[in-house]
């Protein structure tokens, strides 16, 4: 594989998508912290948002330490050269956040939808490009569940909305990089010229190096992951170790690769709650194609219901959940729980 | 035509209008007599005229001369949210009743089991039934709120992606947003959240509803357990698919409900319980003014 001479954006994960592991408790204070040293570090896009996307405090989802406001306020104001971005999934967070995360600061903002329904997003991708100079960004999620073309039909949905560049997303770490390498090209042989194209990897395969160099290979231009894997499931893409392996092959990131890999050591580590790695259920996740963030709830209600959390993820990933179908987690494990008497 | 039953008038042939005609036909007090449409090829204008409906591809203009005629007294509104506050003020000028399915949201809502009565004893002309994940949600609300007193609201609809129209799609903020005020307002929790997704499995999903209740004080189980299952009773009424799949959950002041809401499969498939419990519940209101017209206490 040939990269050399390639520039990225690499876009930082760990106070939006690692939110999840963190149960959304992570600090205002924790979060300035950690936006400033990677601003220091030549990151160039951070996100900032509760796991589920602006709006996403809830019973359902996990109230936070914060309200996004009082989160991307604080960030925003500190960050010299890094850009903050936003997720936003309609159906939860409305065009109102939309405006209040502008209001904040926020040079990005990012319309996650499922892979079949782009079509929800046109409301507030029209929206955010009424702004002025605002990076608007879809974001197609669980994207290993429709075949390439299917897939490339949405995407051109989002830019015909006005999105500027497009996510592939792997919100189960299901992909191999094939599947990645198939889609990419596609989306780079369909779209726009002009429109940019990112990838978001989960690592719960350990595929999430692999899979972003192949998005390079293909044509992406914008690659998600966290200093230390901070995500849901296995966690993202390891930043640091991406941008090692980035530098190995002349891809530039513009990241100071050792304070990268300071800021995941001695910041993002003891930040964790629980190791974020591969184990046996966020294994089960990539291997039975499970939205991440169905991890804690699963454990949970295993634990209440005496089952195995493994099992629970089987069944999810039968049924084909979509993400923010986390109510479906406790439904389910009661109905499993009842079938087999352990309640 | 029995002498006993009050005249009404469908805007908008499409999948809900079809439908809510199948079952106003079937209905003791209300006589579907017109449907109104904007296309001349549209199958859901030649669907009610073989039902023996009149019809008029001219929007709603094209029924107003003849519904003092033919003493149309309640309409239902199956459009837009944009077409429906002109179609509810002219059928309103010519003594007509609007019953309002879009998210419009221009008259009180109207959620049956828990509030029909008082909207229909105050004659408000039009009436808003929310969305179908606040029908689906908000009588679960209003039965754990009439107990104990409920801090905040919250419920997550699940819809198949195939039960969910372009209105929906283009408009998802109307839907979050005017359910959340149902759950509050008609609901009575002190604040509401709405959450909407959607799936688009093969077979579809049955839809399905969680409706998550946070109490001031401790809940009072038995209590909270018995006006759920009583408010179940009563939507099953209407809706005989609204089933109690798990629950209530107690957890700390947290009060959680599993529902799935199955159709009658009129015309919409058995999975969009979402539409059917629309349908079912614009009939049901149509209905009880009805009998408030025949019994001679309101004269539209």
């Amino acid at each position: 594989m040939d990269l050399e001479g390639k520039k990225i954006i690499v876009h930082d994960m760990c106070l939006r998508d690692g939110m999840h592991p963190k149960q959304h408790q992570i600090t205002v204070e924790q979060m300035v912290t950690v936006a400033k040293a990677m601003d220091s570090s030549g990151i160039p896009l951070i996100e900032v948002t509760h796991g589920d996307g602006l709006g996403g405090a809830s019973v359902n989802y996990g109230f936070p330490a914060a309200s996004d406001e009082e989160y991307l306020r604080a960030v925003c104001k500190e960050m010299n050269h890094a850009k903050v971005s936003a997720l936003l999934l309609p159906g939860i967070g409305t065009v109102d956040h939309l405006h209040m995360a502008v209001d904040c600061g926020v040079s990005t903002i990012r319309v996650a939808t499922h892979c079949t329904e782009a079509d929800v997003s046109e409301q507030h991708i029209k929206e955010a490009t009424k702004i002025k100079n605002l990076d608007t960004v879809g974001f197609l999620m669980m994207a290993h569940m429709i075949p390439a073309e299917d897939l490339v039909v949405q995407l051109k949905l989002m830019e015909d909305f006005g999105a500027n560049c497009v996510y592939i997303t792997d919100s189960a770490g299901y992909m191999l990089p094939d599947d990645v390498t198939e889609r990419v090209q596609l989306a780079r042989a369909e779209l726009n010229p002009a429109t940019e194209i990112g990838f978001h990897g989960h690592h719960n395969l350990a595929m999430g190096i692999a899979n972003s160099l192949a998005a390079v290979d293909a044509g992406a231009s914008r690659i998600d992951g966290s200093l230390a894997g901070l995500g849901a499931g296995a966690g993202n893409t390891p930043l640091e170790v991406f941008i090692a392996v980035c530098e190995r092959m002349g891809v530039e990131t513009g990241v100071d690769l050792f304070e990268a890999m300071d800021i995941a050591e001695d910041l993002i580590v003891p930040l964790m709650d629980d190791m974020v790695r591969v184990d046996r259920d966020s294994l089960t996740l990539g291997y039975a194609g499970v939205y991440s963030s169905f991890l804690l709830f699963a454990k949970r209600s295993a634990e209440k219901y005496n089952l195995s959390s493994r099992d629970i993820l089987v069944e999810l990933g039968r049924r084909h959940t979509v993400g923010g179908q986390e109510d479906m987690i406790e439904d389910l494990a009661l109905d499993m729980a009842r079938e087999r008497g352990t309640i | 035509m029995s002498k006993n039953k009050i005249k009404a008038a469908i805007i908008g042939p499409g999948n809900i209008g079809t439908d809510l005609l199948i079952k106003a036909k079937r209905s003791d007090l209300i006589d579907p007599v017109w449907m109104v449409g904007v296309l001349p090829d549209s199958p859901g204008l030649a669907r009610a005229a073989d039902m023996g409906l009149h019809t008029t591809a001219d929007g709603v203009n094209g029924m107003l001369q003849a519904m003092k005629k033919d003493e149309v007294k309640i309409c239902f509104d199956a459009t837009s949210a944009y077409a429906h506050q002109e179609n509810s003020r002219l059928v309103n000028e010519q003594g007509a009743v609007m019953i309002d399915l879009t998210p419009a949201a221009i008259g009180p809502f109207c959620v049956p089991p828990v509030n029909l009565a008082s909207a229909v004893s105050e004659k408000a002309m039009n009436v808003n039934l929310v969305s179908c994940g606040g029908q689906a949600t908000i009588p679960l609300v209003a039965a754990v709120s009439r107990i104990q007193s409920v801090s905040y609201a919250e419920i997550v609809a699940t819809v198949s992606s195939r039960s969910a129209g372009p209105g929906t799609r283009k408009n998802i903020d109307e839907f979050t947003r005017t359910t959340a005020k149902g759950l509050e307002i008609v609901g009575g929790a002190s604040a509401g959240k709405a959450i909407i997704v959607i799936n688009p499995a093969e077979p579809p999903l049955i839809m399905r509803d969680t409706i998550h209740c946070l109490t001031v004080d401790k809940p009072e189980q038995d209590k909270i357990s018995e006006s759920i299952h009583q408010m179940i009773k009563e939507v099953k009424k209407y809706v005989p698919g609204y089933n109690l799949k798990n629950g209530p959950v107690f957890d700390g002041n947290r009060v959680s409900i599993y529902m799935e809401v199955e159709g009658l499969g009129d015309f919409l498939p058995k999975y969009a319980g979402n539409l059917d419990i629309m349908t079912a519940a614009g009939l049901r209101t149509a209905e009880l003014y009805a009998e408030e017209i025949l019994a001679g206490r309101f004269s539209p």
